[in-house]
């Protein structure tokens, strides 16, 4: 098993304010809105150093998302932040219609996705966005791991043209990705080669896959670990490649198990390569308050048990 | 600058396009259509700085247009071929399989004269707003205009988008309603009462005008001292006055052809009271 480090644990959403204050630099067309969560979001440095870039649209998300996409008419590139709830569900219609069926270059940034919001609780804790933004034809689908390559995703995303929903959290995590390391949409990223199993991941359940490796490790299983960061367009290349040696197959993410990124490859394999599945995932519930550690366990989406569902699906394997 | 008689004639004679439009595929929308005509044709043929032969979806440097009420879809077909972004004769395919112009507006097809997609009510305030923003950040200084239902108004984001552009000085944009009182269950005083939507324009700090929209000479006149008002830190909207159904009799006074195409002899009730005038597609 490959050893990966880290110095900190950061916020990928300030991976996410980095980027774009970045790119207000070197990058005179994108402008960011925001639904009065400024500091939430990380954009304050944006706001201060490029305010007429910047419209601050109150609590109203639905104006956010149309106003927005008229902004790409005269060519600006507009980045919306407020939280994955009132980024997806709440201005589904304005997605669909002004977003990604006139296929406009809005980039829908979305923090506090999941369960690691926390105490909040269930109204702001979203695990269907994924879900509704795969659905919709033109729209690319992107669920970060860290900071840095939040970072790499802002500023990769300002360069496709295309509707983008972008999805980071709120928790501190391990920030293991190198800083250099280069963001291509729609390209997984190995982490650790293996033979036995294939653990496909997806955000903060990343490092999760990460520790789960070296529990399996430590058991005498080699497992293949692979961050999927853009669940739409999927890696299928990928996803193919490494099934075709381990022959089965752990999904892990934050967010419900219908419509995730497990659906997807689920999908993809049963109709190419007949695979055992097993999913990290919530299984049609909702959240509930909580420190993010005490849901991420009660929720069942820690590395023990990614190791348990490994161990499953190569039991089914030999069957 | 066009004569009103010349105007009126276009007008009459896209009456007769959406009427025929609709009835060729037994669906679409003639009540609102021929109650916004004369207004549609007096944009596109007289208000509007457009470049029908080079469309762009930027439209730097071009009044934009928005239809937000995007059930309107056949009177906007023929005043944008009548004003030559694309042929009359495509007006033949509305509706139809593989068209370009799709049952409610669309870019996705790559309609010229048409930048995003409405139908979905509610939406194109805010998208009017965000171009107009689009457009002081590129330093352009022509305008935004659109278009709105009444029963649209109904929709609680339209009032997201008027309280935004109040507060934060979008004096570039002339947005008008159709105000016919007409919905699909019935009358809008009936369906959800619109009350005071003069007063509750101003609540919100918008320029308000009214006019008839059924007078040519009164939308000419009536837009160009609108547009004196912009650039003065205020949104400027126009309730217009019109009938939905207006140029057919039987169409008039009722909201049944809100949504409901005429058949054979019914057209032929309807074309009789309008002249050909530059020609039929």
């Amino acid at each position: 098993m490959k050893k990966f480090t880290y110095s900190e644990k950061k916020d990928t959403r300030s991976g996410f304010g980095a980027g774009l204050h970045e790119l207000g630099k070197s990058n005179p067309n994108v402008v960011a809105l925001c639904a009065d969560l400024i500091g939430s979001l990380k954009m304050d440095a944006f706001v201060k150093d490029f305010p007429e870039r910047f419209v601050q649209v109150g609590i109203a998300e639905a104006n956010m998302i149309s106003m927005a996409a008229g902004l790409t008419i005269g060519g600006k590139i507009p980045f919306t932040g407020t939280f994955a709830n009132f980024s997806t569900g709440r201005v589904y219609d304005q997605i669909r219609q002004s977003v990604a069926y006139s296929r406009k270059n809005v980039k829908i940034c979305a923090s506090h996705a999941g369960l690691t919001l926390g105490e909040d609780g269930a109204t702001h804790q979203i695990l269907e966005d994924i879900g509704l933004m795969k659905m919709l034809p033109n729209m690319t689908v992107i669920n970060t791991c860290d900071y840095n390559q939040t970072k790499a995703a802002t500023l990769a995303i300002a360069e496709h043209v295309g509707p983008v929903y972008l999805r980071f959290g709120r928790p501190v995590v391990p920030n293991f990705t190198p800083a250099d390391q280069k963001f291509e949409i729609g390209k997984a990223v190995l982490l650790n080669e293996g033979k036995d199993v294939t653990i496909f991941a997806t955000g903060h359940l990343v490092w999760k896959a990460i520790e789960a490796g070296e529990i399996l490790e430590s058991k005498g299983i080699n497992a293949e670990i692979i961050n999927i960061h853009t669940i739409k367009p999927l890696d299928v290349e990928a996803v193919l490649n490494s099934v075709k040696k381990t022959r089965c197959v752990v999904t892990a993410e934050e967010h419900q198990m219908n419509g995730g990124l497990g659906d997807s490859i689920a999908q993809y394999l049963s109709i190419n390569l007949p695979t055992p599945i097993e999913m990290v995932a919530v299984n049609d519930k909702f959240g509930e308050s909580g420190t993010p550690e005490e849901l991420m366990t009660k929720y069942g989406l820690e590395a023990k048990n990614i190791v348990e569902a490994a161990l499953k699906a190569i039991e089914r394997k030999k069957i | 600058m066009h004569e009103i008689l010349e105007l009126q004639k276009i007008a009459t004679q896209s009456r007769r396009d959406l009427l025929r439009m609709i009835h060729a595929v037994n669906s679409g929308h003639p009540g609102g259509s021929l109650g916004c005509a004369d207004f549609m044709v007096a944009l596109y043929f007289e208000i509007l700085h457009h470049n029908p032969k080079a469309f762009n979806m930027d439209g730097k440097g071009e009044d934009l247009f928005f239809l937000s009420n995007g059930h309107l879809s056949a009177i906007w077909y023929s005043v944008l071929a009548r004003s030559g972004y694309f042929e009359v004769s495509e007006l033949a395919t509305f509706r139809k399989l593989n068209t370009r112009l799709q049952g409610h507006p669309t870019n996705e097809e790559g309609l010229p004269g048409i930048r995003i997609a409405s139908g979905s009510l509610g939406q194109g305030l805010s998208v009017a707003i965000g171009a107009a923003l689009a457009k002081k950040l590129n330093n352009d200084d022509s305008l935004v205009y659109c278009l709105h239902g009444d029963g649209e108004l109904q929709e609680g984001q339209i009032w997201e988008a008027a309280m935004f552009a109040a507060a934060k000085n979008v004096d570039n944009i002339i947005a008008t309603v159709d105000y016919n009182g007409k919905q699909i269950d019935g009358p809008t005083d009936v369906v959800l009462s619109l009350g005071d939507l003069k007063g509750k324009w101003l609540a919100f700090g918008w320029d308000v005008f009214e006019m008839n929209g059924n007078d040519m000479n009164e939308i000419i006149e009536t837009v160009k001292i609108a547009k004196q008002h912009t650039g003065k830190q205020k949104p400027i909207v126009i309730i217009m006055k019109t009938e939905m159904g207006c140029g057919v009799d039987f169409m008039m006074g009722t909201h049944k052809w809100h949504g409901s195409a005429p058949n054979d002899e019914q057209l032929a009730n309807a074309l009789s009271q309008l002249e050909e005038t530059i020609g039929d597609y």
